[in-house]
């Protein structure tokens, strides 16, 4: 049979930059093929393309370019009745896709009604199409606006709009992201119902597992070059180029464990470092306990919902205690109380044996050097004004920042613009804790918002770090990384953590990263702890239904063998 | 990834790529418009600090012979009723214009601090009641406030600084306590409470300061703003008297004669919206600056 989507040499490049290179690819009827990049690697451009859907400013060559019709001379009318009635194309983050304003049934109907379906079989359909992608009383959902549903029933909503015209191919761009595990699973099983039903899929993502779950053929995308493309087996089980490799090997999982992701050799830090920031000798029993913790809120409407429920936990010094659960689970609401920001409304939490809640702020605050966060958003958690040597600055205890060295009183463009040439540079302390996240002393004077992702989170880092504290909080500190970078930010806290000695409390939806750094893990659902042990028993010997629904949600079978 | 192909090292990891930050698409267009704006804020500053300079004639020198002069090469702008110069009044009326828009700010964005930073950071209770004076002062026409406040007080340069700078308070007043409060609540607050530093340390050094930085931009559109408010109460006659040379006050007399002496109501006209337009351009310019650079 003769491929329904097929590429050749596709180049295509924005303004004069090529950003996707000599692509080749093509899809068989039935066939699943996974493309697999990290963010910026031309994935979700190479799919647009085959949609001509990447806009005027791109220029698009190939020695052949076909999706039934030749894309390259195709006009625009042909190109439409293409979209939605050949190819079906699942945009990615579902969350935002959809328009606010419409009903969802009426989003749907659209494409029934541009492609010429009569106006009273519309209605019926976009019920057969709703119920088809697994949305639970369509009738009523078709009524609903997007925000009213939650971010699964959104997607499956787009999934519904992309069949909605019966096409042959279904692209989807990362049609999981953002999706809590369970979710992921309904989602990826209606793709491969969809599958079975003899449709072809691009499935496009950034996800290795969630790729091997699906796709009879893989492509790994990098820099917009295309360095391995096989059969799915034999490309995860027998990687040949060394990125692959390198990929696969950053995956965190239950196998990781105490071993590195990334290729970044480990962190050497000197001993001047290691006993500036070294955490104070620690008193004797867990540093930090929290009892029977719950924390109610009054919801506008008056009624009052419970979002933490009798969490009761210990943290032992230098050990990584992991919170796993899915949103709204409770679980940054259970950091907040650990960090002494938010009020328990009943129980109480400990720091080294002492009262930590239900105390006034101005006893809490000089002990609070003791316990750092590191944030999901390092870029909202600093202060738009201040470059990194100041927001760095700003994190060391007063009485360890001599005055001469203290934060230059103006930050910002114009306290840039005045500080000349007689300015002081950043202060040792300053220095240090960047090499400590290995940085170097020239990001000091660099603004957050010219630093990439993986970088501001060494910021975050290093910013915990200025007060030398014994407990480090991290809150989904990786979730918003590519995979390569969160190999090397993980690698990074486990250096440091092996160095300093520091207890993290380690806050994710990631099951893969949970096990991979946690010695103890804890499993919420709905704010209450479901399970708890070591990791390897809540993970390999799950409990608790929940526990088991997560772990067997986790698509990755073949990653664990091939270890 | 480079990261990847080429191990970083540990000092810089060349992990993925940097942000690029937003280009400035400075068109040539756009610089044209900026450097001229800039021109003319140049020159009505000049003729605010030293008139002098730039007309050496003195304003109020009457001279009945050449009343009603049109623009020639002796008067540019022509003559008034009493043959005093137009130009020169047009220079030496800048100082007081000027100072009249810069102290009206001045009071409205002082009003508005304090209510802002009231409703910000006060109770609930607190900030109910300043919004709700802000209310009540928006919802006040005011023109009739600064009427009000010269029919109480008398028409002098002081009252109508006064007057339009209460006018102008209640809208600097809403941006400052949304701004407390939006900042109040943002990320790198918490990150310093967390940090254990003292509510007036985060308050000066976090709150503050991010909190008043989107009123820089404000403030030079509403310089202009109120030059114009104030140029409207010297047009109704409700600021500063004759024969002192002031923009509004000079329309208002030019209004009598402008049959028979446009030049009397152009120039200063003219000048008024050169000044508050080309101020105008620079507030955007400032506001497109800062939003490309560090604010988000």
């Amino acid at each position: 049979m003769s491929a329904l989507i097929t590429a050749e040499n596709l180049s295509v490049a924005f303004d004069g930059t090529e950003v996707v290179h000599d692509v080749s690819l093509s899809l068989r009827p039935g066939s699943c093929l996974g493309i697999v990049g990290e963010s910026g690697s031309g994935k979700s451009v190479t799919a647009r393309s085959l949609l001509g859907l990447n806009g005027e400013r791109a220029s698009v060559t190939a020695t052949r370019l076909e999706a039934g019709v030749d894309l390259l001379r195709a006009t625009p009318a042909e190109l439409r009745s293409l979209r939605g009635r050949r190819i079906g194309y699942v945009l990615q983050d579902a969350l935002v896709s959809l328009d606010p304003l419409r009903r969802v049934g009426a989003e749907i109907a659209e494409a029934l009604r541009v492609h010429g379906t009569p106006r009273g079989e519309r209605e019926g359909r976009v019920h057969e199409l709703l119920a088809a992608a697994g949305v639970p009383e369509p009738e009523l959902r078709a009524r609903q606006l997007p925000s009213e549903l939650s971010g699964g029933l959104r997607q499956r909503a787009l999934i519904a709009a992309a069949l909605a015209l019966d096409p042959e191919v279904l692209i989807a761009d990362e049609p999981t992201t953002a999706l809590d595990v369970t979710v992921q699973t309904q989602i990826l099983s209606l793709l491969e119902a969809s599958l079975a039903e003899g449709r072809a899929i691009i499935l496009i993502s950034h996800d290795l597992a969630v790729v091997e779950r699906l796709a009879d053929e893989v492509l790994v995308m990098k820099d917009g070059r295309v360095v391995e493309q096989g059969p799915t087996s034999q490309v995860l089980s027998r990687p040949q180029d060394p990125y692959t490799r390198r990929l696969l090997a950053a995956v965190p999982s239950a196998r990781s464990r105490g071993s590195r992701l990334s290729d970044v050799p480990p962190l050497e830090l000197s001993a001047r470092d290691r006993s500036a920031l070294r955490s104070r000798p620690a008193a004797d029993g867990p540093l930090l306990e929290v009892e029977d913790v719950s924390k109610r809120y009054r919801g506008p409407d008056g009624r009052e919902r419970t979002v933490v429920r009798d969490v009761s936990f210990a943290l032992e010094a230098g050990e990584t205690l992991g919170i796993v659960g899915e949103s709204g689970s409770g679980k940054s609401t259970t950091a907040q109380i650990a960090l002494g920001l938010t009020e328990p409304s009943a129980g109480r939490a400990l720091l080294d044996g002492q009262a930590w809640s239900g105390i006034p702020e101005r006893l809490r605050r000089p002990r609070r050097r003791r316990i750092s966060m590191v944030p999901q958003d390092p870029l909202g958690s600093f202060d738009p004004r201040w470059d990194v040597g100041r927001i760095i600055a700003d994190a060391i205890p007063a009485e360890e920042a001599p005055a001469g060295e203290a934060p230059s009183p103006r930050g910002g463009r114009w306290g840039r613009l005045f500080r000349g040439a007689g300015s002081r540079g950043p202060s040792e302390r300053v220095v240090e804790l960047l090499e400590a996240v290995g940085l170097g002393e020239g990001y000091a004077r660099r603004h957050p918002l010219s630093l990439s992702g993986g970088q501001r989170q060494r910021v975050a880092i290093a910013r915990a770090l200025a007060t030398a504290p014994e407990i480090l909080v991290l809150d989904e500190p990786v979730s918003a990384l590519d995979v390569s970078i969160q190999a090397q930010v993980l690698d990074l806290l486990a250096d440091l953590q092996k160095a300093l000695g520091t207890a993290h409390l380690f806050i994710s939806h990631d099951l893969g990263v949970v096990h991979h750094v946690s010695d103890r893990v804890l499993v919420m659902q709905d704010g209450q702890v479901v399970e708890q042990g070591t990791a390897d028993d809540v993970f390999f010997r799950p409990r608790h239904p929940y526990t088991r629904e997560l772990v067997d949600a986790l698509p990755h079978p073949t990653l664990q063998e091939t270890a | 990834m480079t990261a990847l192909a080429t191990p970083p090292t540990t000092t810089a990891p060349a992990e993925d790529r940097p942000r690029a930050r937003r280009p400035r698409s400075a068109s040539s267009l756009r610089s044209v418009s900026f450097w001229l704006a800039a021109l003319v804020v140049a020159l009505v500053l000049l003729a605010a600090i030293a008139p002098g300079l730039l007309a050496p004639q003195d304003p109020l020198e009457i001279s009945l012979g050449e009343s009603f002069d049109a623009p020639s090469l002796a008067h540019v702008f022509g003559t008034d009723q009493s043959g005093r110069d137009v130009y020169s009044r047009v220079v030496h009326g800048a100082g007081q214009s000027l100072a009249i828009g810069l102290g009206a700010t001045a009071i409205g964005l002082l009003g508005a601090v304090v209510l802002g930073l009231l409703g910000g950071l006060g109770g609930r209770l607190v900030d109910a009641s300043v919004t709700r004076v802000i209310e009540v002062l928006y919802a006040f026409p005011g023109i009739l406030l600064a009427l009000i406040l010269i029919a109480v007080y008398g028409s002098s340069a002081l009252t109508q600084m006064v007057a339009v700078g209460v006018a102008t308070m209640p809208g600097y007043a809403r941006m400052v306590r949304g701004q407390v409060l939006a900042v109040k609540s943002s990320l790198y607050v918490e990150a310093a409470r967390s940090l254990g530093h003292s509510p007036a340390r985060i308050l000066r050094r976090t709150i503050l300061p991010n909190a008043f930085r989107p009123l820089t931009v404000l403030v030079t559109l509403g310089v202009g703003q109120a030059i114009v408010w104030a140029a409207a109460l010297g047009f109704l006659g409700m600021g500063v008297q004759p024969p002192t040379a002031e923009w509004g006050a000079m329309l208002n007399a030019g209004r009598t004669y402008i049959q028979q002496a446009w030049w009397m109501d152009f120039f200063p006209g003219i000048t008024i919206v050169a000044f508050t337009l080309s101020l105008t351009v620079l507030g955007r310019h400032l506001q497109r600056s800062t939003d490309s650079g560090a604010t988000r």
